[in-house]
């Protein structure tokens, strides 16, 4: 009775699940599904390069559309995010269609709309859970990265959560080299609010590849990031981010597995199905919704699924003695970061990546850019390096520039 | 720590979901936000069966699981009460 006949090949044997995983599932576990483009913020580092909203978007029915075949797929939940997710106007509409058809919803939000009424009604909802974003434990730290006002609004928005009697919703922190000595101060604001902990790593995707250089964590930053999870483990969740760090030595809890395009994918606000939220790049368009057969089509016989499903060589990696733990690493880091896929991640605990690093042209313009860039277009655009101005006469004209209180009603009109 | 009495009547707690897979199953708790793997079909033969059986010993031999094999199969349930995948079920 398996739900996708034409998934002939037989279950291999053996003896992990997550070797079982890496053949890829029937349908994902979950998948991670940005709603809009379209965000009050522009958070130095979003992974989507957010802002203005993409006018392609997926309509309230074509979204309630996809909502069916996940239901049918018996995709047990969806990660909904954005851009901010709850600017959509359908947005509760989206999120109530959705748990009364099965598929429970994990949202990321930067809290701009949760009031307390607001609040209220997701805590009323059972298959509801949130991700409160937040990427600093005080002000100073977050506030450069996300934004002005951007603190103050998700400790407002986690307040009116447990107000409301919402319990164990997610705080939920990208680890940059700015935050990584505030792990303790994250979880001590989690546990006020009565939330969980959710820590994540920095992708170089998106705006992400503009800072990532300044953010991410050092090499010993990521020694001590790696210790407080393996203390905190239980109590804390990575989403299966760091499993680049189990080659420091004991797993991290977790599938330690790269899941793109096995268990998990993402479908973008114009319905472009992408196999995981970090690699919004043509190399990684498995397909879109919209087109005949749907998700499930594209889930089970995209070209580009079924081969990220096929066992992967190591590359490079693989005579290395923690290849089992590391598996690598993650696929879009490395694409982003321009370094081989089949070779060391960026941010390998053994140094690989870094010598890789160093070995690129200083130029980045080699680097692959995301598909598309939604950033807001009110925030300067960013040149390469300072440009000189010289002030001259334009040496057309024969006479001076003409002032605010010239007579001459044709002052400045040329006739030629 | 819980443990399965296989002569009581036990169920899936209503906030699971099963998902059959080629390996097995993978379940869902929406209340515990906890996934969970059935490692073999004939143990979720025996999930699917609990609803209906008067006891769990019950459910593993419709499931055609071998007398001798029952023990094995309670851990296997014992394991998925732990985690409140699986509730006793109150008979009449």
């Amino acid at each position: 009775m398996t739900t996708a006949p034409h998934m002939s090949r037989p279950a291999p044997a053996a003896s992990r699940l997550v070797d079982l995983f890496e053949y890829g599932l029937d349908a994902p576990i979950c998948l991670t599904w940005e709603l809009t483009y379209a965000c009050n913020l522009s958070c130095s580092h979003c992974l989507s390069s957010s802002g203005r909203r993409d006018p392609r978007e997926l309509t309230t029915a074509e979204a309630k559309a996809v909502i069916d075949e996940l239901e049918a797929m018996q995709v047990f939940y969806v990660n909904i995010g954005g851009g901010e997710p709850t600017v959509r106007p359908d947005f509760f509409e989206l999120l109530d269609y959705a748990t009364a058809h099965h598929v429970g919803v994990k949202f990321s939000t930067n809290g701009v709309r949760i009031t307390p009424e607001v609040a209220q009604r997701l805590a009323a909802n059972d298959y509801v859970d949130v991700q409160i974003s937040l990427d600093g434990a005080t002000a100073e730290v977050n506030d450069p990265v996300r934004g002005p006002g951007s603190y103050d609004t998700a400790l407002r928005a986690m307040s009116n959560l447990a107000d409301a009697g919402m319990k164990n919703f997610k705080l939920s922190v990208v680890c940059t080299r700015h935050n990584i000595p505030q792990m303790d101060e994250f979880k001590a604001i989690a546990d006020r609010y009565g939330a969980q902990l959710r820590l994540t790593r920095l992708r170089p995707s998106g705006r992400g590849a503009d800072v990532w250089d300044e953010l991410h964590p050092l090499p010993e930053q990521q020694r001590k990031l790696y210790d407080w999870l393996v203390a905190h483990g239980d109590h804390v969740l990575t989403g299966d981010s760091f499993f680049h760090l189990s080659a420091y030595g004991k797993a991290l809890p977790g599938l330690n597995l790269c899941g793109a395009g096995r268990v998990v994918c993402l479908i973008d606000p114009v319905g472009d199905v992408y196999a995981c939220p970090f690699a919004i790049h043509d190399e990684f368009l498995a397909g879109n919704v919209r087109r005949p057969g749907g998700f499930a089509k594209v889930w089970r016989e995209s070209g580009l699924f079924r081969s990220l499903r096929e066992p992967q060589s190591g590359g490079a990696c693989a005579s290395c003695g923690f290849y089992d733990t590391c598996k690598g690493g993650c696929m879009a880091a490395k694409f982003f970061t321009g370094l081989p896929l089949d070779g060391p991640d960026p941010e390998c605990v053994q140094g690989y990546g870094e010598q890789l690093l160093a070995q690129r042209p200083k130029d980045r313009g080699h680097l692959p850019k995301p598909s598309g860039d939604h950033s807001h277009r009110t925030a300067p655009a960013r040149r390469p390096g300072t440009v000189d101005l010289v002030l001259t006469r334009r040496p057309d004209l024969n006479r001076p520039p003409v002032s605010a209180c010239a007579e001459d009603p044709l002052a400045g009109t040329s006739f030629t | 720590m819980a443990t399965l009495d296989l002569d009581r009547a036990w169920d899936l707690h209503p906030q699971v979901s099963v998902r059959p897979e080629p390996f097995g199953a993978l379940l869902y708790h929406f209340g515990t936000r906890k996934l969970s793997f059935l490692k073999d079909r004939r143990l979720l033969a025996v999930v699917q069966a609990l609803a209906t059986a008067p006891t769990a010993r019950a459910a593993c031999l419709a499931a055609g699981v071998d007398d001798r094999e029952v023990p094995r199969y309670g851990q296997a349930l014992t394991a998925l009460v732990q985690s409140s995948m699986v509730i006793e079920r109150a008979t009449p």
